[in-house]
């Protein structure tokens, strides 16, 4: 590996944690544009992180050193996914570290410290978020696996950097196995980043909250930590969804100039990405919680139907 | 068990067999002295079990020096007369000796403190048995015919009965262990069978002997299909796991543990030994029916694992998960072995090998943890524990330990299977069959739904044991574990954090086993970039590497911890818990074992039989009951039972309790035997 690869990781990750409220911001932008509402502005997510980590931390008297040690760790976890997943280029020195199915396990690492940390407090709404967000984790997670399983079918390989080249290098056509994948990822997404049709980031309502439950007893720093977090995980599906269903313009050799030709493509794909997540966010109306089972078991089919088209048409 | 091996004689040139069979005789030694020491519970719990862990130290490091130093083979002269046990060391054995070995050990160091004086059995009693039990196993991994197999494999059933049954005052003890004999029995008439059928009328039951003999197809599938029986019934494979959530919760924790972690290990020895030892023309379909027993094991397990109140009873579910997950393994394995594909059939068997090792490494933590909780607070129902790591924090962290390695998540043990599992069902390519190579990725698919589920039963067990308030008063006076205990738990956490952190190391002790059953090895390609990154394949097709991972997330923490500290502050306040403002909320409101199950009861609701009780609405004490049982029970079981029963009492009319009628049947008898002489 050399200075490049290494230049192009670290400037990965830098990119991920700077750019992933940005992205949230943008997001919320849209949002209000299509709603009528005047935005907050586009650098409002700063502003609150900023304002959060300057705050005192406030935590229950009961909470163990788990709950305080929990965001740091869900950071920890969604900053390496971001160095895993090949946002600008190919040629990352951190991937071989971790497949597609290890970044499966950090998220769910990172689930399974949230939740944990959530019933640590004793709360009824901390175990409830637990719960839920367990309960959408065993769901969403086999779907999104098999996503994975697809693509890396395509490409004979788990590993994200030889996937994510190999399907750039395919002719542009639309590929009927990809297709299923990319309706399944984009189902997958919405309910693991806690987005309208499966939660409402934006509710307090104890029936229908699964997100804000889970992180209600945080204040302050760790709160802060928590909701970067949250940013960086939609960065990083964002990035994910970029690289596998439509890779072209990433960067594969060690070349800074093709690292200057993939910074604004991604821009350009982010923010069409985050537009059309507002418009469904509009569109939609959040569901009943148990009907979230039957909208990502028909993510987690979809995938699987994906994996038959590929055998069925070799493509 | 005297090592009377006629190979060596002197001490200095005793070969590994003789140093193992001493130690395998050491636990033997450790239990008859367990006998003399009745009632001496120091002796027993401060002398004789720590021995015992020694022991299992001993033999561990002996069975790993002779992993794949050739076969060794040795007769004993004990046995019937013209039928001397045979014993045989090689790689399969080896490694599974060292399983044995190593979490034997971390129980043992377990129990040294974990049996308390004044409790039901003797002490001395329980350290026969437990011992005979550990002698036992070995004794079946190194049998190398069928009469020293079935003699071991019966001493291991009787063993772990006695200790199941260990508090035999209460009734469904005493049931559970009825359950399990039967089973175990069902199982040994299946495996008994099987030699039979291998041993082709020639007589002679060595195990060299049933190696050498080619069985036309016919009768070679039967006998696999008996071993898949008798093996399946002593693994809980579906449908004959019904005695192991029933037994396993029922003996006391160590026990459980053993049983779990590796009593059902050496019925996997056992399909191993048959499948790909003895009989050397496997057929696909052998593999394909594996493969869906395998993965219909491990989801009804984890599905009912998830909806389980009892602490025990959730981790003897668990284990019926896992079970299911490594025969779907092997079946991968002999499948890619009928298709003469040995480089896949290798990838699939390590992926099912470090799988059991893992498996006995967490799973013996997890029931040991249990024990120490069970001691502490007397309860063993979900619903009236809680908050207990502020109470017991060795416990609480260690057993976390064992948690994330169960739930299958990196950097620990269970991901590292789970991965390897997950890579040797994608990549498939070529086999014969166009269907099979269709089908086989699907599998892999499952066996992620099993794994999320294995995460979500996970959570649930920790988080209503160990997290939030205690839900009882009586919880608050609860005690952590003693030093004994927790040495045995830090040996077993230390096993599940070094088989996740360094699975190219542990490749190479697994590598000699797939050489001899398969023919071909991961250990070259696995470490072929060192040993921290781990390429099962190629290094374009799948890599891993838990060390980076660990150090990049435990990096980014400590960063993030001290730019947060520098940049900011790190004022922290206590204050009762915000909860959206609540300020009357007891521990009553917090989720259950039972809340917790909830969804998957829903989701999963044609896998369970529920019994509802539900309150009329002018109740004035209203009772909500709902009961979660196994349909295999109703649909399969007791059929059975009464089909028996029936045969029973038809057959009982033949006792008439007057000697007269004895007579004549003795004389009928003779009568038909002579005509039988005559012609």
């Amino acid at each position: 590996m050399s200075w490049t690869a290494w230049l192009s990781q670290i400037l990965a990750i830098v990119l991920a944690l700077a750019l992933a409220p940005l992205l949230m911001g943008w997001i919320n932008q849209c949002r209000a544009w299509l709603q009528g509402r005047r935005a907050p502005g586009i650098g409002q997510p700063y502003r609150l992180l900023h304002k959060l980590f300057h705050k005192e931390s406030v935590i229950a008297e009961a909470a163990s050193p788990f709950f305080r040690a929990a965001p740091y760790v869900v950071f920890g976890c969604m900053a390496l996914a971001c160095g895993i997943v090949p946002t600008l280029s190919t040629e990352l020195p951190l991937s071989p570290a971790a497949d597609a199915i290890a970044l499966v396990g950090l998220f769910a690492v990172a689930r399974v410290f949230i939740s944990l940390a959530a019933m640590d407090s004793g709360t009824a709404f901390g175990s409830l978020g637990a719960r839920r967000e367990m309960f959408i984790g065993f769901l969403a997670e086999p779907a999104l696996l098999a996503v994975f399983f697809t693509a890396s079918l395509i490409s004979q390989s788990t590993a994200l950097t030889s996937i994510v080249e190999n399907l750039a290098h395919k002719e542009f056509a639309i590929y009927p196995s990809l297709a299923f994948a990319g309706i399944a990822f984009c189902c997958v997404s919405f309910a693991e980043n806690a987005r309208v049709p499966v939660d409402n980031p934006a509710t307090h309502l104890e029936l229908t909250m699964i997100h804000e439950a889970l992180i209600l007893e945080y204040s302050g720093r760790h709160l802060a930590l928590i909701e970067w977090a949250a940013a960086l995980k939609l960065f990083a599906y964002s990035c994910l969804g970029i690289a596998l269903f439509c890779p072209w313009g990433i960067a594969e050799a060690e070349d800074p100039l093709a690292l200057l030709v993939a910074l604004p493509a991604l821009f350009g794909k982010m923010a069409a990405g985050g537009a059309v997540l507002a418009l469904i966010e509009t569109l939609s109306a959040k569901m009943r919680i148990f009907r979230v089972p039957e909208f990502l078991a028909t993510a987690f089919l979809l995938a699987v139907i994906g994996m038959l088209v590929h055998f069925l048409l070799g493509v | 068990m005297p090592p009377g091996n006629g190979g060596s004689g002197v001490n200095s040139g005793w070969l590994p067999l003789d140093w193992i069979m001493l130690a395998v005789a050491a636990w033997g030694g450790l239990g008859a002295l367990g006998i003399l020491a009745w009632r001496r519970f120091f002796i027993v719990s401060r002398i004789l079990f720590p021995l015992g862990a020694l022991v299992g130290l001993v033999l561990a490091v002996l069975a790993a020096s002779a992993l794949g130093g050739g076969v060794e083979t040795a007769v004993l002269a004990v046995g019937l007369p013209h039928l001397p046990m045979h014993l045989r060391l090689d790689s399969l054995a080896a490694f599974f000796l060292i399983v044995l070995g190593a979490v034997g050990a971390g129980v043992s160091l377990f129990a040294a403190g974990y049996f308390r004086r004044g409790e039901g059995t003797p002490p001395g009693l329980m350290c026969a048995q437990y011992h005979n039990f550990l002698a036992s196993m070995a004794g079946v991994l190194l049998a190398d015919d069928a009469y020293a197999f079935m003699v071991a494999w019966e001493c291991m059933a009787m063993a772990s009965f006695f200790l199941v049954t260990a508090n035999h005052k209460s009734p469904e003890i005493r049931q559970a262990g009825f359950l399990y004999l039967l089973i175990a029995h069902l199982g040994a008439i299946a495996i008994l069978l099987c030699f039979g059928v291998l041993q082709a009328q020639t007589g002679d039951y060595t195990f060299a002997n049933l190696r050498a003999q080619s069985l036309p197809s016919f009768w070679a599938t039967v006998a696999f299909l008996l071993a898949l029986l008798g093996f399946g019934a002593k693994a809980g494979v579906l449908p004959l796991h019904v005695w192991l959530p029933e037994a396993h919760p029922a003996a006391p924790s160590p026990v459980s543990a053993l049983m779990s972690g590796l009593m059902l290990k050496t019925a996997l020895y056992g399909l191993l030994r048959v499948g790909f030892d003895l009989l050397h023309q496997p057929q696909g379909w052998w593999g394909v029916l594996m493969i869906a027993l395998g993965l219909a094991t491990a989801l009804f397990g984890v599905v009912f694992a998830a909806v389980q109140v009892d602490m025990k009873r959730l981790l003897a579910y668990s284990s019926i998960e896992n079970i299911g997950l490594a025969v779907a393994g092997m079946g991968l394995a002999l499948l890619f072995r009928a298709h003469a594909m040995p480089g896949l059939a290798a990838l699939a068997l390590t992926a099912t090998l470090y799988h059991v090792a893992s498996h006995a490494c967490f799973k013996s933590l997890l029931f040991v943890g249990t024990g120490s909780v069970l001691h502490a607070t007397g309860e063993r129902n979900l619903g009236r524990l809680g908050g207990l790591l502020r109470k017991m924090p060795w416990v609480g962290w260690l057993v976390l330990v064992g948690v994330f390695a169960s739930a299958g998540l990196p950097p620990l043990s269970g991901f590292v299977a789970e991965w390897l599992l997950l890579q040797s069902f994608l990549f498939t390519p070529g086999l014969a069959d166009a269907f099979l190579n269709m089908i086989v990725p699907i599998a892999a698919v499952a066996i992620a739904l099993v794994a999320a589920l294995a995460g979500y039963t996970m959570v649930k067990f920790y988080g209503v044991i160990f997290l939030g308030q205690p839900r009882e008063e009586t919880l608050r006076t609860a005690h952590d574990a003693g030093w004994w205990e927790r040495a045995g738990m830090l040996w077993l956490a230390a096993g599940c954090v070094a088989l996740g952190l360094l699975p190219t190391v542990f490749i190479r002790l697994i590598d000699p086993v797939t050489q001899q059953l398969v023919g071909a090895g991961l250990a070259d390609q696995a470490g072929l970039y060192g040993w921290w990154l781990l390429t099962p394949v190629t290094i374009e097709r799948a890599s891993y590497s838990p060390p980076l991972f660990l150090f990049g997330i435990a990096a980014a923490c400590l960063l993030v911890f001290w730019l947060v500290r520098g940049r900011y502050h790190g004022h922290l306040r206590r204050s009762p818990p915000w909860d959206c403002g609540f300020a009357w909320q007891t521990t009553r409101m917090v989720d259950t074992a039972e809340g917790f199950g909830q969804p998957i009861r829903q989701i999963f609701e044609p896998f369970f039989r529920v019994e509802r009780t539900l309150p009329s609405p002018f109740d004035i004490k209203p009772v909500y009951r709902s009961e979660v049982s196994d349909r295999f029970w109703y649909a399969l079981y007791l059929p059975v039972m009464r089909a028996v029963e029936f045969v029973a009492r038809q057959v009982g009319r033949l006792q008439q309790g007057r000697i007269a009628i004895y007579l004549l049947y003795s004389f009928l008898t003779l009568l038909f035997m002579l005509l039988m002489v005559r012609r």
